[in-house]
């Protein structure tokens, strides 16, 4: 979506201050549109940060500059003018509105739909909400438990500055900065994300979502998470929300880095549901995240379960590198497109220590004119003795118009090593509609109930709360897609 | 009071004619049988009665309650009390049995405007239910007819013929491939639900089933319309003589 007139306006009035030394006027809230050193100098001050963490935005941006557009992937999009684009609008609260009656009616059939119950679809909607359901208040009690074993969780923008040491050890240890092109973006401009920090053998007693971050607010389109879980810890984090989300940034191009000690474990769960543009997929947000996960210890275990329902374009490969001997890397993956949705998904299971081993369940589901492809690399280095990997890979269809694609790499150097890549490309059939409807379901409560069946694996991998939405959401999703 | 009219039904598949005319009248409390050989229109006649896309009349008319039926989807039909147990139950792989009887039959509660079942009082309801067929707890855990044997697939549509309590039932060919304990326990889960409000049209080969459930009313049926139509009687003559007497008396 593009900015709002206000935003416009503001960012107006800036450039014109922009002229008259704008770089050492940190009061404005607004910087212009484009990139250059300045605007990361802003960025960075207007977080205060740490001379070093400039100095790594500012690394970043020379290599970003001398890198090009990855093309590889199986979406098409006008190209992007990354000189046209703002890199920082002030986290800005969302408008304050009085009751759900100023509310987008369409949205709020959706939060009906979801079974959101009636206050936290206030909250989501932006609707001022009693003292008993404050986020902040809510948030306040979550992080005083969590403080009580130790556990760290804030923004990142605030560790940057309280725990500067965790950070510099390991921001970009797992996804370097040149990674890829819109990795140095991030790196160079990202705005805000989480911190967590879990301490040795400390279980964290809660799962821990971005929807209680204290300080939430827009935290804009480059997002930063790094997770790092000490020897035998253990955490399980949640990204996103079903709720139907609208962003006036159409790139986001996020970067994730988890690091897993000995036996510890990290499970982290994302549901996305941002705007997919209209029918034509125009004004849908383009998703470009990195998302990595690094098994650094013995017996450690990462584990990614998503959930991609929303965006024009997603182009996403959560991955792990198996490093520490019997290191387990997963993943679980629902991707539906419906209308002219683009998604480019899958993973990378990278396998360095001995005995190590990886689980890949990818679920694509094809509605309406849009492109679904699992794109997945199994990489078996000569230290992996005794790895394994078992891929399966399905792809539902929607209709005649759609498509998926499954396109995976196997790289295997060890020849003790077991790799097996099973995939299969199914219609949803008539007869199963018919015998749905024969017992008094319409045609999409039918084909919710068929398409949830298909994607059972990975749904069982879900917390619980939210596996219950995320079901919901999938019938949402292809709504219109048969009939 | 009859439920449902078919008048001179005709329908035809890839421009050729499977329904000629076909007429049936079935009233409250009766059971009806329809016999007739391979490929006399048997499977056609229950997939037009539910409503499949691609089985639409061209000409004729169907009422249900004095509705006409013809412009109505499956799911409309379907909530109005017609119900089709499968010659072949589909396989819903990854669509557990209990969540899928209770999604249909809350719905059906919520078109009879009477009160869903909460999770754990329709899982007692469900046990009640399935003990009566003979179906353990275990085949309920199991996907959709996924993996059943072709007994368990024929008692798992008994038991959503029990749990929707249709006011009338279509069976088509329900007892082939069930031995003859199952074919029992199967009969015996029909006639207990029926009732004088109520109807049944049985579809099969074999007059085997009619041992179990006694029909009011046989017709049999050959080149898609009713040739003759009868008592009990008339199934245990087709039995003993085969359906050449029959088509040969006819022509």
């Amino acid at each position: 979506m593009v900015a709002t007139t206000e935003t416009i306006n503001q960012v107006k009035t800036t450039t014109d201050k922009y002229k008259y030394g704008f770089s050492t006027e940190i009061e404005v809230d607004k910087a212009p549109k484009g990139l250059n050193e300045d605007i990361i100098r802003f960025i960075s001050k207007k977080k205060d940060e740490p001379k070093w963490m400039l100095d790594w935005r500012l690394e970043a941006f020379k290599k970003w500059k001398r890198m090009e557009k990855p093309n590889w992937a199986k979406v098409s999009f006008p190209d992007i003018d990354f000189q046209d684009i703002y890199y920082y609008a002030a986290p800005k609260s969302k408008k304050k509105l009085n009751s759900l009656d100023e509310v987008d009616p369409e949205l709020l059939k959706t939060y009906e739909k979801l079974g959101i119950p009636l206050n936290e679809q206030k909250m989501l909607a932006g609707v001022a909400v009693d003292a008993v359901f404050d986020s902040v208040s809510v948030a306040t009690t979550f992080r005083e438990k969590l403080s009580e074993v130790g556990v760290i969780f804030c923004p990142i923008s605030e560790a940057i500055k309280n725990h500067p040491d965790l950070v510099k050890k390991y921001i970009g240890s797992v996804v370097p900065v040149t990674d890829n092109y819109y990795t140095a973006l991030n790196s160079a401009v990202f705005t805000d994300g989480s911190f967590v920090y879990i301490p040795k053998g400390v279980k964290c007693p809660m799962e821990l979502s971005t929807y209680f971050r204290i300080n939430e607010k827009n935290t804009g389109q480059f997002e930063r998470t790094l997770i790092v879980v000490e020897d035998e810890g253990y955490v399980s984090y949640l990204e996103g929300c079903t709720a139907p989300q609208r962003d006036e940034n159409q790139l986001h191009a996020a970067v994730v880095e988890l690091v897993a000690m000995n036996k510890s474990q990290i499970k982290y769960s994302t549901v996305q549901n941002w705007y997919p543009g209209d029918e034509q997929g125009k004004g849908g947000i383009y998703n470009f995240v990195t998302k990595r996960g690094k098994c650094l210890g013995e017996n450690s275990k990462i584990s990614w379960t998503q959930v991609e329902t929303g965006s024009s374009i997603t182009w996403k490969y959560p991955s792990c590198i198996l490093m520490g001997d019997n290191s387990i890397g997963e993943f679980y993956s629902v991707a539906i497109t419906n209308n002219a949705q683009q998604a480019d998904t899958g993973t990378k299971m990278i396998h360095i220590g001995k005995n190590t081993k990886s689980t890949i369940i990818s679920k694509g589901i094809s509605a309406g004119k849009s492109q679904n492809t699992y794109r997945g690399q199994v990489q078996i280095q000569k230290s992996a003795k005794n790895a394994r990997n078992f891929t399966q890979c399905d792809s539902l269809l929607i209709g005649d118009t759609c498509s998926a694609h499954t396109v995976p790499y196997i790289n295997q150097h060890v020849s003790n090593a077991k790799v097996e890549h099973e995939a299969t490309t199914s219609k949803i059939s008539e007869d199963q509609l018919f015998y749905c409807m024969q017992r008094g379901l319409d045609a999409e409560q039918a084909t919710s109930i068929i398409v949830n069946g298909f994607c059972k694996e990975v749904m069982k991998e879900l917390p619980m709360e939210f596996a219950v939405e995320a079901q919901k959401l999938i019938g949402i999703s292809l709504e219109g897609s048969v009939g | 009071m009859p439920i449902l009219e078919i008048k001179n039904a005709e329908l035809s598949i890839d421009n050729k004619k499977i329904l000629k005319r076909l007429s049936l009248n079935v009233n409250e409390g009766e059971t009806h049988a329809i016999m007739g050989p391979n490929g006399s229109g048997k499977s056609t006649l229950s997939y037009m009665l539910a409503g499949r896309d691609g089985y639409e009349l061209d000409n004729g008319s169907i009422t249900f309650d004095n509705i006409d039926l013809t412009q109505l989807s499956p799911d409309e039909r379907s909530n109005l009390g017609l119900f089709l147990a499968f010659q072949y139950p589909v396989e819903l792989p990854g669509v557990s049995s209990t969540n899928f009887l209770r999604e249909i039959f809350n719905s059906r509660k919520k078109h009879l405007g009477e009160i869903e079942l909460s999770h754990l009082d329709f899982i007692k309801h469900l046990r009640k239910v399935a003990e009566n067929l003979s179906i353990k707890d275990e085949m309920l855990k199991r996907y959709v007819n996924f993996g059943f044997s072709g007994g368990e697939k024929k008692r798992f549509e008994i038991l959503q013929m029990a749990l929707l309590n249709p006011k009338i039932s279509v069976l088509d060919e329900t007892d082939s491939g069930l031995d003859v304990d199952a074919l029992k326990i199967v009969s015996e889960g029909v006639n207990n639900l029926k009732n004088k409000n109520n109807a049944v049209v049985v579809i099969t080969h074999y007059q085997r089933l009619l041992d179990y459930i006694k029909p009011d009313i046989v017709h049999i049926m050959s080149d898609g319309k009713i040739i003759k139509s009868g008592d009990a009687d008339l199934a245990l003559y087709v039995e003993k003589n085969g359906y050449s007497e029959i088509l040969n008396e006819k022509n």
